[in-house]
């Protein structure tokens, strides 16, 4: 890939991020009124409110206000949470490599089950194969991913419980790990039963978040597939006397993976907000489940920093898809 | 559904034609009975639950469903770990679902259509403008925005309405611009043009009512999306307080006590599921037979 489309993507992710930064802190501090009325311990007095204010830079104009604060936020200062008085990066590097290691096994996870539902939609089309296909992405688009996450602990947690339903590792083990990945930390340390453990903790909130996904990328390559299938250089194969498997595989799906990367892309990102739901329902200690604890403690600090994080998750994703779509078409790079 | 009723499609009497279709539609008849099932639990509430749903007993606090030993009759679907009847807790929960169906839905679909219009039918600067707050808009994961929505405008269910109508709008507004763009350049907004309507007069009385059918249809689909949003806000405590009863909230209980009694979250997803695929269903139905092309 060509350093100037590297470099010019990268050029265009710089408004995007500060766009989103204006909209974080026009909502955040300047929409609530007086975010010091929000932050003041009970019982504070009228000095310790105006000290506050200058602390924060309130009796500033909004412009000087927002470029300090965007300073700090560039300096790695996101403030004190108020809930649980720690500093914000602190907390949310501390939580986001569980967040990361869901997300990407449900990419994974994603990709695998969605390809092979689309090969095997393919491979059986017009016979019941498909119409099982169909049918599975149908009901798997039809309800939400809310309530499939719940659905999945009804039956796998609680009627036939063979999965755990909650957290991210058995405390019983008493493990500690030197980084917060511990997935990968417990496979390359080939602590195998631990590794066990943990991977088994992930299946379910892995799974219910890539469903939608897996229905997505199933749909559209398989329709892709079966129209790239129609061409004439496909007959051409057939005719040399290439089998079934064959001909999909070699000639089909190469050609009929660029829509489906674009789709993944849009996808990818309701997948890394969907994390927030999913953490929440399996008690799993990421970033999406600080989110919504920090709402609903009101901890400005706190939200500030995971939405600033999230949306710099969402640019990186973007970006990472424009760069994976160019590189499997190469009309594109120009 | 015998084919005597058939009427005929489109042809001299279209709104005849369209309704008789409807009636004739499983889809329609399925997403219908359910809507209005969660409509009559809403509205008769009282008359319905065989319980106050606030009202606690904590002698019995998680009994089961009434196929299960152990059972105490005049409890059907059991009890909650307050003993408050589940029953009773799930019709009155169909009332805060029916708002915010109701509601938002319209919300997000006035404030939808009236940008998607404007879009569509003026083009130039206007339509440059929405379409980029559009994908401004839609460029932001719908979780997080509702999150920092109900941060800085607070819990509650008009909180949640609001959160809901600012979220949702792009849906109307995307497909209303889209359509308003293709009957814009027929013949009879021609007409109307040519004789004389000034152009918000023509959008307001010759396009919208073209583009009702497919509103409808996108409302369907709305009110059963809005359920789930509100269902999920109850759920991580971020609506209305947890002692009213909502099917979010229940779940959310639920999910505390799952090993103990499985039920109290097998009922509310088991509501939202049916309510769920039966709005899917109606505003499928309905695109179907609304939709002249395809009722042919």
């Amino acid at each position: 890939m060509p350093a100037a489309f590297v470099l010019k993507r990268l050029a265009l992710a710089v408004p995007t991020l500060v766009g989103v930064a204006v909209i974080v802190f026009v909502l955040l501090r300047v929409v609530p009124g007086d975010p010091i009325a929000m932050m003041i311990p009970p019982g504070a007095t009228e000095a310790d409110i105006a000290n506050l204010r200058r602390v924060y830079g309130l009796d500033s104009s909004i412009l000087q206000q927002f470029l300090q604060w965007a300073g700090q936020i560039l300096q790695g200062e996101f403030g004190t949470s108020i809930s649980m008085r720690r500093d914000v990066l602190d907390l949310i590097l501390g939580r986001l490599p569980a967040t990361l290691e869901l997300a990407v096994a449900a990419i994974l996870l994603a990709v695998a089950l969605g390809t092979g539902l689309a090969l095997l939609g393919t491979w059986g089309q017009g016979g019941p194969l498909e119409v099982l296909v169909d049918g599975f992405t149908g009901l798997t688009l039809a309800i939400p991913d809310f309530l499939w996450g719940l659905i999945f602990i009804l039956l796998l947690g609680v009627a036939w419980p063979i999965l755990p339903i909650s957290g991210r590792i058995d405390p019983r083990l008493g493990v500690e790990f030197a980084t917060g990945f511990y997935l990968a930390e417990s496979l390359l340390r080939g602590e195998w039963r631990i590794f066990g453990g943990i991977v088994a903790h992930l299946v379910l909130p892995a799974v219910a978040l890539a469903l939608p996904l897996v229905a997505a990328v199933a749909r559209l390559l398989k329709a892709s597939l079966q129209a790239v299938l129609q061409e004439d250089y496909i007959a051409m194969a057939r005719a040399r006397g290439m089998g079934r498997w064959r001909i999909i595989l070699r000639e089909g799906l190469q050609n009929a993976a660029i829509p489906t990367v674009t789709l993944g892309g849009v996808q990818f990102t309701f997948l890394i907000g969907g994390t927030v739901l999913i953490e929440r329902i399996f008690s799993y200690p990421g970033i999406g489940n600080m989110a919504i604890g920090a709402v609903i403690q009101r901890d400005l600090p706190l939200i500030q920093g995971l939405v600033l994080t999230f949306a710099l998750i969402f640019i990186v994703v973007n970006l990472a898809v424009d760069m994976s779509y160019a590189a499997l078409n190469p009309r594109l790079r120009r | 559904m015998t084919g005597a009723v058939a009427a005929p499609a489109g042809g001299e009497r279209p709104r005849t034609g369209a309704l008789a279709a409807a009636l004739r539609n499983p889809r329609v008849w399925f997403g219908g009975l359910v809507g209005l099932a969660l409509l009559l639990a809403a509205v008769f509430a009282p008359l319905l639950a065989p319980h106050d749903p606030l009202q606690q007993d904590l002698m019995l606090g998680q009994l089961p469903p009434f196929w299960v030993p152990g059972a105490e009759p005049g409890y059907p679907l059991g009890t909650d770990s307050l003993g408050r009847d589940l029953a009773s807790r799930l019709i009155y929960g169909a009332r805060v679902a029916v708002i915010v169906a109701v509601v938002a839905a319209l919300a997000a679909a006035v404030l939808g259509t009236v940008l998607g219009l404007l879009a569509g039918f003026f083009g130039g600067w206007v339509d440059a403008l929405v379409s980029r707050l559009v994908d401004i808009w839609m460029a932001f994961p719908a979780v997080l925005l509702a999150i920092v929505l109900v941060a800085v405008i607070g819990t509650g269910l008009e909180a949640v309405i609001v959160a809901i109508a600012v979220i949702d709008w792009t849906r109307f507004c995307r497909v209303i611009r889209a359509e308003t763009l293709v009957q814009k350049e027929q013949d009879y907004v021609l007409a109307a043009r040519t004789l004389g309507l000034a152009r918000l007069r023509t959008l307001y009385s010759e396009v919208l009512p073209n583009v009702m059918p497919l509103l409808l249809t996108l409302l369907t689909l709305e009110m059963g999306i809005a359920i789930i949003v509100e269902a999920i806000l109850s759920f991580v405590g971020l609506s209305i307080s947890s002692d009213e009863p909502t099917w979010g909230g229940l779940i959310a209980e639920g999910r505390q006590y799952v090993h103990d009694a499985w039920w109290i979250m097998s009922f509310p997803i088991l509501c939202l599921i049916v309510v769920v695929l039966g709005l899917n269903a109606l505003g499928d139905g309905l695109r179907r037979v609304l939709d002249p092309v395809m009722r042919r």
